[in-house]
Order: C-alpha cells, then structure tokens, then sequence
C-alpha cells in the first residue's frame, strides 16, 4: 500500500520530518560505530532484500549506482567511509543532496536501526575492495575540460566555467561511471535533473524548450523550471527568461539536449578517461 | 443552492452535529460535515457563489501556517463557521472559518517508534455530536471535545509495534465512529472498526483477510492470510437506504511476491459491503485479483444514480474505471482511463485479467501503470450537474522487481522494489473528466508532473484541483478551460473543499505546509 502519501512513493525529497529526527537522535541512535552485523552472512541477505526496496531506486541493482545516486560498490565514499559513518548517512540523509532521511523517502517504507546496519552488511559484501581509479589522466582531462573539448562553456567546476548545464565539481561522487560516461556519449538519453523542490516528488529535467513571444522573439534554451502556467529558462547566451505560458505565442519542449554527443570523433576513448579522471579528482576533493 | 438560501439554515456557532444533519449534508451546504463532503463520497459543494463567471476574481483570504513538515493531507470539515483539520505529526486544530485564527490546536503526542511507509500523515477529521475524532499514528482513536480540543477518550485499536497505525479521517455513522487500518507494508491483517462514539468502546470489527472457517479463507495460501496486509486505509462511504457502508480495501502482502500466498487473497483489493450495525459482510467486489504490483483499491468508492440505477463508481489504481451496481455488487462497467498493459482479456464478469507476464521477476518486468497507479487515494468528485466524474491520473510505467524476505513482527515485509522504467520516459499527470456511464474521456488537463491533488466539483460549474508544483487551480467543469489559477508556493497533497459562513462562499486546500482558503474580494 505504498500510496504517495501516506501511502505514496517516490518523493525523494519529501519534506523531512524534523520530529523524527530529534526523536531519533534523543534516543541516540547513533551511540554505536560499529556494524553489529558485520560479515554475517544472513544479515548480508536480509540486507540486500532491504537495500532493493529502500535504496535501489537511486543506487541501483547490485548498489552498482545510476543516474541518481553514487555507485557503493566503490571503496572511497565522500561522506565517510566507517561504519558509522554510513549508519549516519542512512539515517540523516545528506542536506543538500538528493539523499534523504531514513523514512521520509516514500520509496521503501523507512528502515529500524537493525535494518540499516545489515543493508551496511551488505554494502560491505559489495564494495571493491581495492580499486584503481577508474579515470585516465586527471591533468590532461582538466586541460580537455577547459579548453579543446570545450565542457567549461556550459559546465561550472568549482566556480569557473558557464551554467548553461549542470554543475559538474561533484558529479562523481553522485554519480555512477556508467551514468557519466552515457551522459557525454548520448546526453539525450537520460536528461541531467537540476531543481529540487522539497515537496515535489520529481526534480526539473535540463529539457529543451523554445518559445515564441507574441511579438514574434523566439528563445531557445534549458528549462531551469516549470509549472502548469509558467516556465523559467535559460537561453544558449546563459541569460534567463521568464514567461507566463498564456502570453506566449507558442511553447514547445524536446527531449533532446541542447549538449552535443560526444562521440568518438569528438572525444576519443583515451580523452573520455581523462576527462573522467579530472571529475574524480575535483570530486574527491 | 444559492448562498441566500443556505444561509437560513446557519445555526448558532458550535452546533451539535446530529448524524441526521450528516444525513442531510445537502440541505446546509454552507457546512461540510464529513471527508467527501456528503455520505455518497461525492466530494460536489451546493455553493454557487463563486462560479464560472466570476472565479476569474478569485483571491487567498487567509493561510494557516501548520509549522510542521511532510506532507499535509487533510481535507477540513466545516461546521457553523468553525474549521476542522488535522495535520502532520497528529497536530489538530479548531478555527475561525472566517480568519483562520484558532481557536485550540491539540497535538497528540506518539511514541517514537511508530512504523510509517509514506510519512506521518493524517486526512482528517470526523465530527459527530459535541466531539471531532481523529485516529493516530500508533493505532489510537482519539474523541476531542469540539469546543476545547481536549481529550474525551482515547482507545487504542492494535499494538501499533506490529506496523499498525490510522492515517484516514473516520467516517462517523449513527452513534458509531468508523476507521479503516493502515499498516500493509508490515506484515499485519487488515480490519475495519466501529466504535461507539460516546465511550469509545468497540462495537465490531471485520478483518479484511478471513480467518480458519469463514468464507475466502481458501484464498490464501497456509497461514499467510495472518499478515496478508489488505488494509481499508480511505474512508468509505455510507448507504442509508440499506444500511450499508461501502469500504475499499488495500493490496494483498508482500506487494510483488506470488510466493507463499498463492490465490486471490480475498478480501484485498475489494470493495466491501459491510452491514453498518454489525460489520457483516453482505457483498464483496474484488477489482484485482491476487494483485502482485501494490494497486490497492483505497481510491473513494462513489455513489452515484444514473438513468435510475444505484450504481458506485470507482477509479482504480490498477488504471481501470469500474462501474459496479451498489444493489447486487456486479459489475456494469470496466475501462480504462489511463495506460494500462497489464491486461489484454476480461473474465466473464467484465472484470480485466492479469497477463502472466506482467508478474514482476527478480529481475524487474516494465508494467503500466507504475507502482504508484493510475491514481492512488487522491479523492475524485462526481459533479451533480455534469453528470461527470473526475479523478486525478497519472502517467507512468515501473520496473516491477522482488524483494525476497521473510516476515517479522513489526518490520517492512513489501516484498517489492520498484524503478523508473529504463527508457527513461517522462512521467506526467492530468485531471481527467469521465462519463460514468460508458467510461468515456469527456476533457483532460494535463499536468507538467504527476499530482496528488484530489478533485472538488461545485454548482457554480467548476472543478478545483491542484498540482505538485504548489499551483490551485479553477477549471470549467463542462469544457476543462482553466478559469483561475494561484501558485501556493507548495506542492499539494490533499483535496480541496467548499464552506460558507455569513453568506461567503470559501474554497479551501492544504499545500505545503498551510491551508489555503479562498474567496471572491
């Protein structure tokens, strides 16, 4: 009966309930550092069955990652890396990020302390335990970035480069390999999400949108927001328009990118694994 | 009606509310005394006041700040110039329906432990007599004194620690409170209660899974019908021509595992005709048999006559629009009113057949509609002018996967795990206009993203929704023209309701964390 309400599903960022979480922390959740359950092998299945329902929508099948959420198979993690750590992400969220609070996602039904402590049991079970970096040259990607193959025009790292797309400084971290790599080899094909909203059950999409004004102008650009009667973009000169949909002459979006494929000609193998390697570093930072 | 004539039958502030006043709810359709507005469940306001001429004209009155989180869900009650509403967190509140300011607001404090799928909601309340009624987070039913907000009884219905809770808003009945049971990702077993609403002592209750002996048992398999979920988590509706409520009921646990409760798992995803003295089942019309993809069937089932039949409509979640015959529980009418591939044939009652490869895999099998629904609890309205039925769609297809687990007492046991299909579609909403009769689309308006709004209908010939990116909106009920639109800053999550008071007509919504209430300058 997971409705969207009370019974309802997906709303990622679905207003975090404050009260739990001065509940939670008063009855101090988090005293414990380490995983009670580590290494047992039933906790680790009982985890994974966990980890699909509650967490698998963004992290993936296999926690292998996706175009929401980062790939936990990898050893390194930005928020920390302990035990503790991981119950503290789990249970909080992250602010700021797609990440929520334990029970405030409708996706899964909100997990027990001994629920989430074995879904870290199966992370453990999952995890590479060594792993070479899985990007190229991280000094040729950044020249790559910011110059010939010409990311910085539209992407912003660390507060240089334009804003026509999205902010790329921890995309890596957020991300899986495989996301990244589809989104500059066929950016169509999954649309980057920008605006979240925090009652809003899906973030904005980068569509592509071009309007025409009643005195005849036409825009193109990204949608940076939308509602039922208005719309916010940015046109490809990175400059922002803002329109009431009844006082247009006509409104259109596509699916498709306004970012160009990067296919081979454009970006060779050996240059797609540097530049995967440059957004590693910045990310790791 | 006209406001003029409604306003005759204003009766002093804080009236007692009389179940034959609920029973009459058209005649003073200045006050809304139950959830849909009415016992039919139609969720139509008499008002004419604000209308399709002047809605253009519409401005917020006042706004009432809740102060918590999550999302609001109540649909307010109205009675004699005073407002209603409970909110997030079991927060309640009584307030002047002039100005929005309390008059008492009571928060029910709950244990921290209480087990939640989708956030600690709360739909409103029932009125009855000198005290409003709410149920709780931990399963409790609590009577408040109308005037104060104090604490008249308090019961609790089920040990909340086995995953139990309230989330609707009762339904009161004769001298009895009516709710249905929240809890189908926990493992539990479903019930419908009646309390008496003087002391609060239970009356009856109908499991919605039968146990050993009683009819529909030999629908589940061993022992599964203990923790077959099934919960009636909407308020029903009532019939008073044959003392009968109406009650739907949730899907059948785990939500995607044909394992170990093979069969059709009665009474999940039904409609139940209860006896309202006794709890006895007379009838039962299940729209889903054995569901495998969470479509419970908790959408407001609608009374409604049509070219002289007593007849309920129903949108599903299952993406169906059902027309069953309320005197006998046959089916009249199936069709679909969003995208479904989940079934290509009907059985021989006209009910559509689940294809055998749209049961979900570990592996995951794309199903429309998605996990979600077609619509889901979102309140419909059936509009006494148009004849029309609304409902609030959505537009979306899941992977459906399994969650293999084994049961324990008072923890998850869904079974399930869903994902945005892989292609990757773009997911939408719209409000949709049906003729109840053929299951036809008269009109849709179509929502940038999926909505949880439910719908209101009024006799000034419009249709109030709302959206998910915070906007209320007014819409010609005949034609789906948007008349009037106002963006609240907050997605909504609620339905909206009418209420007069001194001969001013209100509309009234919850989003974001506020209710909204609207008049004409």
């Amino acid at each position: 009966m997971r409705a969207g309400s009370a019974d309802g599903l997906r709303g990622r960022l679905r207003g975090a309930c404050a009260l739990a979480l001065l509940l939670l922390c008063c009855f101090g959740i988090h005293a414990q550092e380490t995983n009670p359950f580590a290494n047992d092998p039933k906790a680790v299945t009982v985890g994974e069955s966990q980890f699909r329902a509650n967490c698998a929508f963004c992290h993936g099948l296999g926690a292998r990652g996706g175009g929401r959420g980062p790939d936990l198979t990898r050893a390194q993690k930005r928020h920390g890396k302990t035990d503790g750590d991981l119950f503290r992400t789990i249970n909080d969220g992250i602010p700021g990020t797609a990440m929520p609070q334990n029970g405030t996602t409708s996706q899964g039904v909100g997990m027990t302390t001994e629920e989430i402590w074995q879904v870290i049991a199966y992370i453990r079970s999952v995890e590479k335990k060594s792993e070479s970096a899985p990007g190229g040259s991280a000094a040729r990607g950044e020249k790559l970035f910011h110059g010939a193959a010409g990311c910085y025009t539209c992407h912003m790292i660390n507060g240089k480069g334009g804003r026509l797309g999205p902010e790329l400084t921890n995309v890596a971290s957020a991300r899986s390999t495989e996301s990244i790599l589809e989104s500059i080899r066929d950016p169509s094909r999954r649309l980057a999400t920008g605006l979240i909203e925090n009652t809003k059950e899906f973030p904005q999409e980068y569509v592509t949108v071009t309007v025409v004004t009643l005195d005849g102008r036409t825009f193109k650009g990204v949608t940076l927001n939308e509602d039922n009667f208005s719309v916010q973009i940015m046109d490809t000169q990175q400059e922002i328009h803002l329109f009431e949909k009844d006082k247009l002459k006509s409104f259109s979006k596509t699916r498709e990118s306004l970012m160009p494929r990067y296919d081979e000609k454009a970006l060779s193998e050996q240059d797609l694994r540097d530049l995967l390697g440059y957004l590693f570093e910045v990310s790791a930072k | 009606m006209t406001l003029m004539a409604a306003s005759l039958f204003a009766g002093p502030a804080l009236a007692q509310v009389t179940f034959e006043r609920i029973l009459n709810s058209s005649k003073e359709p200045q006050n809304w005394l139950t959830y849909s507005g009415d016992y039919e469940g139609r969720r139509f306001s008499a008002l004419d006041q604000i209308n399709s001429g002047n809605v253009k004209n519409l401005a917020p009155r006042w706004v009432y700040q809740t102060g918590a989180l999550g999302k609001f869900e109540t649909t307010p009650l109205v009675v004699d110039g005073v407002l209603y509403g409970t909110a997030q967190d079991n927060r309640t509140f009584a307030l002047d329906a002039r100005t929005g300011r309390p008059i008492w607001q009571y928060q029910y404090i709950y244990p921290s432990d209480v087990r939640m799928c989708c956030g600690r909601v709360n739909r409103g309340f029932a009125i009855l007599g000198d005290k409003v009624f709410f149920g709780t987070l931990d399963a409790h039913l609590v009577a408040l004194d109308a005037k104060t907000g104090s604490v008249v009884w308090d019961v609790a219905a089920v040990d909340y620690r086995k995953g139990y809770s309230f989330t609707l808003a009762p339904l009161a009945v004769k001298n009895m409170i009516v709710v249905g049971i929240s809890g189908g990702e926990y493992g539990i077993r479903g019930f419908v209660d009646a309390y008496n609403a003087s002391t609060g002592e239970r009356k009856w209750r109908f499991y919605t899974t039968p146990g050993p002996g009683e009819p529909g048992h030999e629908t589940w398999a061993g022992d599964s019908w203990k923790i077959g979920g099934s919960a009636p988590w909407i308020t029903g509706v009532y019939d008073k021509e044959t003392n009968q409520l109406f009650w739907t009921t949730g899907n059948p646990a785990p939500s995607n595992r044909r394992a170990q409760r093979e069969g059709d798992n009665l009474y999940s995803n039904c409609l139940l005709a209860l006896d309202a003295d006794t709890g006895k089942l007379n009838w039962h019309f299940q729209y889903t048999k054995h569901d495998e993809h969470d479509w419970d069937s908790t959408q407001i089932p609608v009374m409604m006559e049509l070219d002289g039949r007593k007849l309920v409509g129903h949108a599903n979640r299952n993406g169906y629009f059902y027309l069953i015959d309320r005197t006998s529980g046959k089916l009249v009418l199936s069709k679909p009113f969003a995208t479904t591939t989940w079934s290509d044939t009907k059985d021989a009652e006209g009910r559509p057949v689940a294809r055998g490869d749209s049961s979900p895999t570990l592996e995951g099998r794309k199903v429309c509609p998605g996990a979600a629904g077609s619509t889901n609890w979102m309140s419909p309205t059936f509009d006494l002018q148009t004849r029309l039925f609304y409902v609030t769609a959505r537009e979306q297809c899941d992977i459906f996967s399994t969650a293999p687990e084994v049961n324990e007492e008072g923890h998850a046991y869904y079974g399930s795990a869903y994902f945005p299909a892989s292609d990757a579609e773009p997911y939408w909403g719209a409000l949709r206009a049906i003729d109840p009769l053929t299951g036809e689309r008269k009109w849709e308006f179509n929502h940038v993203s999926p909505s949880w709004s439910g719908v209101l209908s009024t006799a000034g010939g419009l249709v109030f929704s709302g959206d998910s990116e915070g906007n209320f909106i007014a819409l010609d009920a005949t034609t789906g023209k948007v008349l009037w639109h106002f963006q609240m800053g907050g997605a909504v999550y609620a339905a909206p309701m009418a209420y007069a008071v001194d001969g001013k007509e209100y509309v009234a919504i919850a989003a974001g964390s506020a209710l909204f209430v609207f008049t004409l300058p």
